[in-house]
C-alpha cells in the first residue's frame, strides 16, 4: 500500500476494484465503512455483487477481466471533462501528453461494449473520482490475477497520476496483500529478480555487495519464476524445496502441478500439516506454527511487526529458518550458524536499505513502516510524498486485451474464483479450528437464480463444472451476488479443487496466473453430496 | 513570533490543580491523562461517548447536578472535582443498583477482554451490599448454539457497548436494542440467532462487554482447567492487515485470543479468523516429526538426522547430475520473514543462482 491502514477512514472518494474487502480484509473494510459514515463516496467495480457493492454510491458490475477497458474510459472522461490535476502532472510526472492523447480513443461508449456496464455509470464513477480532493484506490488479486495484471495496475497508476491522488493522506494506490507475510517474503529477498530489500540481482554493484557479505558470487541473471519452474519440473528443474505452501490446492491447473511435482528427483516440503503437497514429497519437515515461533512479518502497509512464541512447539517441530539452515549446513554452505530468529533478522537489516534503520529490538512495538533508511528515520507511512522512487511518475499507454480464454459455445460461462470470510486460503488452518465449520462447512458454486433455472440446476443440488483443463462436482447455490452468465467458487476446500479448472494463462511480465477468469460449462448431476459432519 | 493561527493554551482546574487541555477533549479524557481513575461502564475509548450509565459523574462548579465526564467537553476555566464524598456515594449506590440486576458478578476472565470491569468497580466501591432486591434484566439466549458467542444476557447491564461497537466500529448493525428499562434486550433484527443476522462473528461485542454477558465460548472451554492465564503479544496469522493480538495461554496451550487495543494496524479490531481460528495450532494433525519416503513409496516418520541427511544427499545428487540451476526454492507468504531470508540465502549461497520465488503469484 502506498498509504497506511490508518488512512483508510480519511478519503473523500474510495475506489475499490477487484477487492472483496469485507470478506478478505475485514478489519480494513471497517475503516472504509467509517469513512462512508463520515460522508465519503465509494465506487465499487467487481463482476460479483460483493458486500462492498451494497455500500457503494456507484457499483460497476464489470465483466470478468475487463478492468483495463473500464479504467481507460474513466481516464477518458477525466481528461475530456478537465478533471486532471495539471500542476501535479507538470511537476511530478512524465509522458503525460502521449497518455492524454491516447485516452481520447476510449470513450465510455466503447468501454460499455466490453465491460457490459452502462456508459453513464462509467461517466459518473469517473467524475466522482476525478473531482475528489482525496481519492484513494484499493485493489487486490481481482486486479492482478489476470494475464493483463500489470496493465491493470498501471491503469490504476495512470488514474492516480492524472488526478494527483498520490503521496498525500487519504489518497494512494493501495494493494491489499492477501497473506499475512507475503510482503515480508519479498522484503526478505525470496524473489528471482531481487536480493533482500528489492535490490536487483542484475546490478553488478549488488552482486559485489552480496558477494562481500556472503562470500559467494551469485548469477547476474534473474532466476525463473515459480510458474516457469513448475513448467520445467522433471526437465531443467529436478529438486524443489517448498516452504509452507499448499501448491497443489492454491496454484492453477492442479493436474499439471501434481504431475510437475511428481516428476522431480527431490521434493522437500516444510510445513505444519501433511498437506496435499507434502504428501508428494520425499522429505517433509515439521515447522513451528503461529504462537510457537519468534519472528518478524510485514503487513500490507509495510509495517514490520514481531511475532512471538507463547507455547512450546508441537512435537519435534522447528522454526523454518532453523530447518533451512540445518540443510544448508549439511551441504557445507557457509553462513548458516544462526542461533535465533533475531540473528537472522538483524543480518537482513544490515543488507537491506529499506530496513537499514531497523533491528530486532527497534521493532518491538511495530511502529515502523519501511523504508526506514537509517536509525534516526521515523519510517514511511506514506510513499511517494514529494518524489517517486525513480524520480517522476510515468504514464503508460495501456490497451485492453481479452482474457486468455473467452466464452465459447462449448464453454459458455465465466468462472471467477476467490476467498471467503470464514476460511482462509486452502483451509489448512481455519479448517482445523473448532467452530469454523458452523459458518462454512462446504464449498458451493454461486449461480444467479435465473441461470439456475435456465441451466436446469437445482439449488442445493450438485452440478458438474468443466473447464478445458478439468472437471469438479460442486453444490449449487442460487444468489444474486453472481451476475447472469458468471459463476463463483473459492479454492478453499480440497474436496472441491477449483484449481483443477483454472490456469488458462499468465501475465507475461510477472507470471501471475489468471485465476480470476476461466471458461466453463455447467451440467446438472444426479449425485447428491451429503453434508459433512461439523467437527 | 506569534501568528494568529497559533492556538492559545487552554486551561481548566482539575481537583484543585490547573491543567491544560485541547479544545474538543472531554472531562473524562483530560482526567484520564492525569490518572484520575474515574469509573466508567458504558465508555469505550474507541466509541462515541454515550452517557448512559452515569457512573463517570463528576462535580462541575456552577452546574446544579453532577455531570457525566465522558460526554461533557471541557471549556476554558472549568472547575471540576472528580472525587468528593457526594460523587463517591452516588457512584456506590449506582453500582449497587447495577449489581443487583445481575445473576452473578464474578465471571471468569476468559469470558472476554473487558469482562472484569463491572466486578472490579463493584469491589472498588464496596458495592456488594445486596441492599436492593434486584429484578433481573435481560433474557439469555440459550437457544443460540453458535460456537463463538455466548449470549448470557442475564448479566447484561444495558450499557449498549456491544450494539455501538457493531455499528460504529464494524459498520455491521447486526444487533440492536429492544424495549427499555428492565425489559431491555439486546437482539438481532428478527430476534433470531446471530447466524441469521448481519453478524460476521468478529467477536468485538464480546471484547467490549463489561460484565461477561457476551462471552467467548471457545476461550471458556478452558475455564475449568487449573492454571494461570498468560498473555503474549503477536500478530494474526491470516491476512495482510496484520492485526495485533494477545494470545491467552494456560498450561502451555493457546486457549483464546484478545484483540490488542493498542495494535498499530487494528486498534483493537479483529475479524472472525483472527479472533476464533487459533486452535489449529494444537490440532492432532500437526506434523510432529520429519518424514521421509521409504523404499515402499510411502512416507514414514524419521529422525531429524535421517531426514536432513536425505534432503542434503538429494540436493547434492541433483547438482552433480543436472547442475546447480536444477534446484529451486519456494518461500512462504505465511512463514516469518526469517524463513524467506534463509530460503533465498540457501539458494543464492548454496547454488549461486536466483532460482527462488515466493507464493505471491498464485
Ligand atoms: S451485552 Fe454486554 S456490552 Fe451489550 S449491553 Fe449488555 S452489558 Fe453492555
Ligand atoms: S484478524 Fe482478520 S483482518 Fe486482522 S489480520 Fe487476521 S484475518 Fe486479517
Ligand atoms: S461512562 Fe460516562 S455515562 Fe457511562
Amino acid at each position: 500500500m502506498s498509504n497506511p491502514l490508518a488512512d483508510m477512514d480519511k478519503p473523500d472518494v474510495i475506489f475499490c476494484i477487484g477487492t472483496n474487502m469485507t470478506e478478505c480484509h475485514p478489519v480494513a473494510a471497517t475503516a472504509l465503512k467509517r469513512a462512508l459514515a463520515r460522508g465519503a463516496k465509494m465506487i465499487v467495480a467487481d463482476p460479483r455483487r460483493i458486500g462492498l457493492a451494497d455500500l457503494a454510491d456507484v457499483y460497476l458490475p464489470i465483466r470478468v477481466g475487463s478492468d483495463a477497458a473500464l479504467l481507460l474510459a474513466m481516464a477518458h472522461v477525466i481528461q475530456r471533462d478537465g478533471l486532471t490535476h495539471p500542476e501535479f502532472i507538470a511537476s511530478r510526472t512524465t509522458d503525460s501528453e502521449a497518455f492524454l492523447e491516447h485516452v481520447k480513443d476510449f470513450p465510455p461508449e466503447w468501454a460499455e461494449t466490453i465491460t457490459e456496464v452502462p456508459a453513464a455509470d462509467i461517466e459518473r464513477a469517473a467524475r466522482i473520482y476525478g473531482e475528489a480532493d482525496k481519492g484513494a484506490i484499493y485493489y487486490t488479486l481481482g486486479i492482478t490475477e489476470h494475464i493483463c495484471g500489470v496493465d491493470n495496475v498501471q491503469s490504476l497508476c495512470n488514474l492516480a497520476l492524472m488526478t494527483g491522488n498520490i503521496g498525500r493522506e487519504g489518497t494512494g494506490i493501495n494493494p491489499m496483500r492477501g497473506q499475512n507475510n507475503i510482503q515480508g517474503a519479498g522484503d526478505g529477498g525470496a524473489l528471482p529478480n531481487n536480493y533482500p530489500g528489492f535490490q536487483p540481482v542484475t546490478d553488478p554493484a549488488n552482486q559485489e555487495k552480496f558477494k562481500k557479505a556472503w562470500g559467494r558470487e551469485v548469477d547476474l541473471e534473474n532466476g525463473m519464476t515459480k510458474v516457469r519452474a513448475l513448467e520445467l519440473c522433471g526437465d531443467r528443474i529436478r529438486a524443489m524445496i517448498i516452504n509452507g505452501e499448499n501448491t497443489l490446492l492454491s496454484d492453477p491447473d492442479r493436474k499439471h502441478c501434481e504431475h510437475a511435482l511428481k516428476s522431480l528427483d527431490l521434493l522437500v516440503v516444510i510445513d505444519i500439516f501433511m498437506t496435499d503437497t507434502a504428501e508428494l514429497a520425499d522429505v517433509v519437515f515439521p515447522a513451528t506454527a503461529f504462537g510457537e515461533t519468534d519472528g518478524v512479518c510485514s503487513n500490507t502497509e509495510r509495517r514490520v511487526q514481531r511475532l512471538r512464541a507463547a507455547v512450546p512447539p508441537a512435537g519435534e517441530a522447528k522454526p523454518d529458518w532453523w530447518i533451512i539452515s540445518q540443510i544448508a549446513r549439511r551441504l557445507g554452505v557457509p553462513g548458516f550458524e544462526y542461533e535465533s530468529a533475531k540473528e537472522v533478522f538483524n543480518e537482513l537489516c544490515s543488507l537491506s536499505p529499506i530496513y537499514a534503520g531497523l533491528d530486532w529490538d527497534r521493532i518491538e512495538h511495530g511502529e515502523y513502516q519501511w523504508p526506514v533508511p537509517h536509525k534516526d528515520h521515523p519510517g514511511t507511512p506514506i510513499l511517494h510524498q514529494g518524489e517517486f522512487k525513480n524520480g517522476r511518475g510515468i504514464f503508460k499507454l495501456i490497451k485492453y486485451r481479452d482474457p486468455a480464454e473467452t466464452i465459447s459455445e462449448e464453454f459458455p460461462v465465466w468462472l471467477t474464483t476467490g476467498r471467503r470470510l470464514a476460511s482462509y486460503h486452502t483451509r489448512t488452518q481455519t479448517g482445523r479450528s473448532a467452530g469454523i465449520d458452523y459458518l462454512l462447512s462446504e464449498e458451493s458454486l454461486e449461480v444467479h437464480p435465473d441461470d439456475v433455472r435456465e441451466w436446469g440446476l437445482v439449488e442445493g443440488g450438485v452440478c458438474q463444472l468443466t473447464s478445458p483443463r478439468g472437471s469438479v462436482e460442486i453444490k449449487v447455490k442460487a444468489t444474486n451476488r453472481s451476475p447472469r452468465g458468471t459463476v463463483f467458487a473459492s479454492f478453499s476446500f480440497s474436496d472441491v479443487p477449483i484449481n483443477a479448472l483454472t490456469g488458462s494463462g499468465y501475465d507475461p511480465e510477472t507470471d501471475t496466473a489468471e485465476l480470476k477468469v476461466c471458461i466453463v460449462k455447467i451440467e446438472p448431476c444426479e449425485r447428491v453430496i451429503s453434508p459433512r459432519n461439523s467437527s | 513570533m506569534t501568528t494568529l493561527a497559533e492556538p492559545t493554551v487552554a486551561t481548566m482546574t482539575l481537583d484543585g490543580e490547573e491543567v491544560t487541555f485541547t479544545p474538543g477533549e472531554t472531562i473524562y479524557e483530560v482526567s484520564e491523562r492525569h490518572q484520575k481513575e474515574i469509573p466508567t461502564l458504558c465508555y469505550d475509548p474507541r466509541l462515541e461517548p454515550f452517557g448512559g450509565c452515569r457512573l463517570c459523574v463528576v462535580e462541575l462548579e456552577g452546574a446544579r447536578a453532577p455531570v457525566a465526564s465522558c460526554t461533557t467537553r471541557v471549556t476554558e476555566g472549568m472547575v471540576v472535582r472528580t472525587r468528593t464524598p457526594a460523587v463517591d456515594s452516588y457512584r456506590k449506590v449506582l453500582l449497587e443498583l447495577v449489581a443487583s440486576e445481575n445473576r452473578e458478578l464474578d465471571v471468569d476472565p476468559l469470558r472476554g477482554y473487558a469482562s472484569q470491569e463491572l466486578m472490579t468497580l463493584v469491589d472498588r466501591y464496596d458495592a456488594r451490599s445486596g441492599r436492593f432486591a434486584g429484578r433481573q434484566s435481560g433474557q439469555s439466549r440459550d437457544d443460540d448454539d453458535n460456537p463463538f458467542i455466548l449470549r448470557d444476557y442475564d448479566l447484561c447491564i444495558s450499557c449498549y457497548r456491544c450494539v455501538r461497537v457493531c455499528a460504529e466500529q464494524e459498520g455491521d448493525y447486526a444487533i440492536s436494542i429492544k424495549n427499555r428499562g428492565f425489559d431491555t434486550q439486546i437482539t438481532t433484527e428478527f430476534s433470531g440467532l446471530l447466524k441469521g443476522s448481519a453478524c460476521t462473528f468478529c467477536g468485538q461485542c464480546i471484547q467490549t462487554c463489561p460484565t461477561g454477558a457476551l462471552a467467548d465460548r471457545k476461550a471458556m472451554r478452558a475455564v475449568d482447567q487449573p492454571g494461570k492465564i498468560e498473555k503474549t503479544r503477536t500478530i494474526c496469522p491470516y491476512c495482510g492487515v496484520g492485526c495485533s493480538v494477545d494470545l491467552l495461554t494456560k498450561n502451555e496451550k493457546i486457549v483464546g485470543i484478545h484483540p490488542a487495543m493498542d495494535g498499530p494496524a487494528n486498534e483493537g479490531a479483529l475479524c472472525v479468523k483472527g479472533q476464533f481460528a487459533f486452535d489449529f495450532v494444537h490440532h492432532p494433525d500437526r506434523l510432529a516429526t520429519p518424514y521421509v519416503r521409504g523404499e515402499d513409496g510411502q512416507l514414514h516418520e524419521a529422525s531429524w538426522d535421517e531426514a536432513l541427511g536425505r534432503a542434503a544427499d538429494g540436493f547434492r545428487k541433483v547438482v552433480d547430475e543436472h547442475g546447480r540451476h536444477a534446484v529451486y526454492g519456494v518461500a512462504s507468504g505465511r512463514a516469518p520473514t526469517e524463513a524467506a531470508y534463509t530460503m533465498q540465502k540457501f539458494i543464492r549461497v548454496g547454488f549461486g543462482t536466483n532460482q527462488i520465488d515466493n507464493c505471491s503469484r498464485a
